[in-house]
């Protein structure tokens, strides 16, 4: 390609999912001050419809896999998974948000644009073969969900969820960037599979305190960004803040995307000295699942303790990163797949019953909802269960695969701690089980009414991915097998 | 599908669904009548071994999982066969007992009941250790709901506690089984075992010891075997009376099933060398659960306990380590399923009558309900192992067994069997005989033909399995030696183990 800065057909081509989705955003901008009031929905579904186009260009894209713009895209079949999961977080959220956003009479053309734009950027992310590319897509993701996670500007809550999110966010990233400037001082590329190359050839190779030092550096704008400790601490203030289908949006995709760069980052670039990341993700995965699961034990917030259960799974899903293998890779991504199903079912349960003004957001709030609503309790219970990891659920198998990976790279102790922290963690998910089926009918109960279409779609969808996932794990896997292997 | 058990295994779930799907009105009965059927058709499995002796018959095994590679392999020997029988035909009576007893969520209960019913089947045929796992918490949810909405008082701590309890045996059961496939690359028990007698997988004494460790652990939670047995009195106290009766009757025997399919044939070292401490840790269990239930003033709290004490006598057989031991094991298991499955209902039918489960609120029972009393007393006698009934074969059994190996063991199990003795008799004095107050005499209604329908095949049994004992036992002694033949190969002996015919002679 040479020094041609004119990007070819196919360059466009491999971009596809991107431009479909920044293009439909843009317009569903324009068309916001030109539409009515009483029919701002329908930008949500010129939404929806421009994510469906964009699985279509992802599918486009991925039949002509390769490298875009002078190599600073990768569309390759882990890209390509990425993008496909968060397309469909994105799908899942606009079902989810139609009834809140009526219901909050928010309802306006920027909340879908800014979705939109927002998995635009973790596309770009997740197909980011330069580490300038990488902090881009980053940067447009991450800006995209700080004004979600204050959509409501009238609210408080949405105020200091938006506030703490855009201050630790954009403190962390800076340490990402930092990182980024030091492997570029030491190698002279920003580009991994080149980085690579330096690293791996002693005699051009830069010291490898130059090495860890930006390893480290950018370990914490990732660790930042899936929420894993010791820099996890916003997460709860900003999912309990956050209007209930966002917060359901952040701790999916966002959070994909970020494990999708964390694994390419490391495994590629950093890839030759695993053996100095891997103590040092090892140790953090642990303290994610303590954190996560002993605070959560402690929660009487429903949306907080699922922040604190998503900090227990990134805890999870770090054990996969920690064996540094394919498998590994593999189980990240089938992970990722089940739990964004579980997560943003269990979150659109949350905003189907938190009602007007997230009034009723506490454990105790539904108490008998399996007599009132047997249906949404029921298939609360299914997300429950696979949050929990019962068998013949996803959630199952996603552990079932991360810890199987952890295994094999003789990290025992891991996890044996990790599952031991998992029956740990069924106890605050079962409390939620005991309220709604064991517990009287209360006032909160009682002028439920049944969920809107958006939110039966996205409940009843999710738990059958769900049980799909746990009887027939093989559809996914196999497709996560064949797209882990990264180009070095 | 052509096999009669991927039938027996299949029709609960498709029940389960069937349950939900059907109106309210109607699940009573067609959860009765799909259980009456599974349970007919689970007579027919008894076929093939009448025909052609013991083996693994019914086998089915189809790939579920590419990678890693789990397989759908489920077949039925003279350990499972039993066991499986027991599940199909509690569940039918548990319906007839809840018949009016559970007049809320009816169509739930039931439809769990047959998912328990298809995860407890499931966990006797499983073949692949994968399968077996799945099979194993299938059990726990349905329980979980069972208690948590059906039952007592404190039915919530009990559910959480019995949930929580299984799930930590269980998690570590589970880096088991994936330390072993990534050891020896399959899931199949029939592979594994293969294997280890051609000497193609080997372990070390310490990856030996944590794995039967770790396997261990989770099966004596559910056995239980002391001290990690406090969970069971507060389930089954909390439990509404069917799903006391499972849990006692089938779901316990999940645990020492697990001991004698997995723990002895696959780990026969490392369970050799710990058997000391195990059988001291059974033989507590036993002398305490009987102590325990000896001062317990709840009756349900003190069948709960004898179960405690009755197990002890189980790991004891299992841990003895020759074929009076397995056989005493096994058909003490099923024994305890049995009679102590028809304790609870017995107690439940009580219960139901004056909403009471304290011994000091009876008192002349057997005045206003003899029938009632007579069936009480048959199962009491059962239970504290009455010749001609049947726990006394298994108990017998298990005691010789372990006389074999070690008297002191069996100078101590002994004094468990005269406890049990003491506590049962003296609860059924206290309950039934005495005084009857002016209130109880004119609101103790006798047996109902429903109750009667229930609680009779039971008793049935408990003279059959008694009396002959060779229309259960060959199986089952088949189906041991093979298990005890797979146990001894490379394994150095602690104490010669007699064969049968010898030991019989003396």
């Amino acid at each position: 390609m040479g020094d041609n800065f004119v990007p070819t057909a196919a360059d466009m081509t491999r971009f596809l999912p991107e431009l479909i989705l920044t293009v439909i955003g843009t317009l569903i901008m324009v068309l916001e001050p030109l539409t009515r009031e009483e029919n701002k929905s329908r930008l949500g579904v010129i939404a929806l419809a421009g994510l469906v186009a964009a699985m279509w260009g992802s599918a486009v894209a991925a039949a002509d896999p390769g490298t875009a713009f002078n190599q600073m895209l990768i569309v390759d079949g882990f890209g390509t998974f990425f993008r496909f999961l968060c397309i469909g977080v994105g799908i899942l959220t606009v079902l989810a948000s139609f009834a809140y956003l009526n219901r909050e009479h928010a309802n306006s053309g920027e909340y879908y644009a800014l979705i939109l734009y927002s998995i635009a950027g973790q596309c770009v992310m997740v197909t980011a073969n330069e580490l300038i590319m990488l902090f881009i897509g980053l940067e447009i993701s991450s800006i995209a969900s700080y004004v979600l996670a204050g959509y409501l500007r009238d609210d408080k809550r949405n105020n200091e969820s938006a506030l703490k999110y855009f201050l630790l966010g954009s403190f962390a990233t800076a340490f990402l960037l930092y990182g980024i400037a030091w492997i570029y001082g030491g190698t002279g590329t920003t580009n991994l599979t080149e980085i690579h190359r330096v690293l791996t050839n002693r005699d051009i190779a830069p010291l490898a305190g130059i090495v860890g030092t930006s390893a480290a550096l950018m370990f914490v704008g990732f660790a930042f960004k899936v929420a894993a400790a010791p820099f996890q601490i916003w997460a709860p203030d900003v999912y309990q803040g956050a209007p209930a289908p966002v917060a359901a949006f952040l701790s999916a995709g966002p959070k994909a995307a970020a494990f999708a760069i964390f694994l390419r980052v490391y495994l590629t670039a950093f890839d030759t000295i695993a053996d100095r990341w891997q103590p040092i993700v090892v140790v953090s995965a642990l303290a994610t699942m303590i954190v996560g699961n002993f605070a959560a034990l402690q929660q009487s917030n429903i949306k907080r303790l699922l922040a604190y259960s998503s900090i227990a799974h990134a805890g999870y899903v770090m054990c996969a990163i920690a064996a540094h293998s394919q498998i590994g890779t593999q189980a990240v991504m089938f992970y990722m797949v089940s739990y964004a199903f579980m997560n943003v079912g269990a979150f659109a349960a949350v905003t189907h019953f938190a009602r007007q003004g997230e009034r009723y957001v506490n454990t105790e709030d539904l108490a008998g909802l399996g007599v009132r609503q047997p249906a949404t309790a029921a298939l609360l219970t299914v997300f429950l269960l696979s949050l929990i990891g019962v068998p013949l659920t996803g959630g199952f198998f996603g552990k079932f695969y991360v810890f199987k990976a952890a295994l094999d790279a003789n990290l025992v102790w891991l996890t044996i701690l990790g599952l031991l922290n998992s029956a740990v963690a069924a106890y605050y998910y079962l409390r939620i089980i005991v309220v709604m089926y064991f517990k009287e009918p209360g006032d909160s109960t009682a002028n439920l009414q049944p969920p809107a279409m958006g939110i039966q779609a996205v409940l009843w969808g999710s738990a059958a991915a769900t049980l799909v996932l746990g009887i027939f794990p093989s559809w996914v896997l196999d497709y996560a097998g064949r797209s882990a292997n990264l180009v070095k | 599908m052509t096999n009669l058990l991927n039938w027996v295994l299949a029709l609960p779930l498709i029940g389960f669904v069937a349950v939900i799907a059907l109106p309210k009105s109607v699940a009573r009965m067609v959860t009765l009548l799909l259980s009456l059927v599974v349970f007919v058709m689970s007579l027919g499995l008894v076929a093939p071994f009448l025909e052609r002796g013991n083996g693994n018959w019914f086998v089915t095994d189809v790939p579920w999982i590419q990678s890693p590679e789990i397989r759908y392999h489920i077949s039925l020997d003279g350990l499972s066969l039993w066991l499986v029988i027991l599940s199909t035909l509690l569940t039918p009576i548990c319906v007839l007992i809840s018949w009016k007893y559970i007049d809320t969520r009816v169509k739930e209960f039931h439809a769990f009941l047959l998912l328990l019913e298809f995860g407890l089947i499931g966990v006797f045929v499983s073949m692949d250790l994968f399968l077996f796992y799945v099979f194993w918490e299938v059990c726990l949810v349905p329980m979980y709901f069972l208690i948590g909405i059906w039952g007592h008082d404190r039915r919530i701590y009990a559910a959480v506690k019995f949930f929580l309890y299984t799930m930590a045996g269980s998690v570590l059961m589970l880096v088991a089984i994936i330390y072993l496939y990534n050891k020896a690359g399959t899931f199949d028990y029939v592979n594994l075992i293969d294997l280890m007698q051609r000497g193609r997988l080997t372990f070390t004494q310490t990856e030996q010891f944590y794995l039967f460790l770790a396997f261990f652990f989770a099966f004596a939670i559910k056995v239980p075997l002391f001290p990690l047995h406090t969970w069971l009195p507060d389930a089954h106290v909390e439990a509404p009376t069917a799903g006391s009766v499972m849990l006692a009757a089938v779901m316990l025997k999940m645990g020492t099933y697990g001991l004698v399919r997995f723990c002895v044939p696959m780990f026969p070292q490392a369970a050799r060398q710990n058997a000391d401490w195990i059988v001291t840790l059974a033989i507590i269990g036993i002398i305490y659960g009987a102590l325990v239930a000896l001062v317990q003033p709840n009756m349900k709290k003190l069948v709960a306990y004898s179960s405690v004490s009755h197990l002890g006598f189980v790991v004891l057989g299992i841990f003895s380590f020759n074929q009076q031991g397995l056989d005493g094991a096994v058909y003490q298991m099923l024994n305890h399923g049995i009679s102590t499955g028809a304790l609870f209902m017995l107690v439940g039918f009580l219960y139901e009558r004056r909403h009471s489960l304290e011994i000091a609120d009876y008192g002349g029972v057997s005045t206003p309900a003899p029938a009632l009393t007579t069936a009480f007393i048959v199962t009491t006698l059962a239970s504290v192992g009455l010749p001609t009934l049947n726990n006394f074969v298994g108990e017998f059994l298990v005691l010789q067994a372990s006389a074999l190996v070690n008297i002191w063991w069996t100078v101590f199990a002994a004094i468990g069997v005269i406890l049990s003795a003491g506590y049962m008799l003296w609860m059924v004095q206290r309950t039934f005989f005495g005084e009857a107050t002016e209130d109880l005499r004119h609101h103790m209604a006798d047996l109902n033909p429903r109750e009667v329908a229930a609680i009779v095949p039971l008793l049935f049994l408990m003279l059959w399995m008694g009396v002959k004992t060779q229309t259960f036992l060959p199986y089952i002694s088949q189906a041991n030696a093979r298990i005890l033949q797979q146990s001894q190969s490379g394994v150095e002996f602690r104490a010669a183990t007699p064969n049968p015919e010898a030991a019989n002679g003396r």
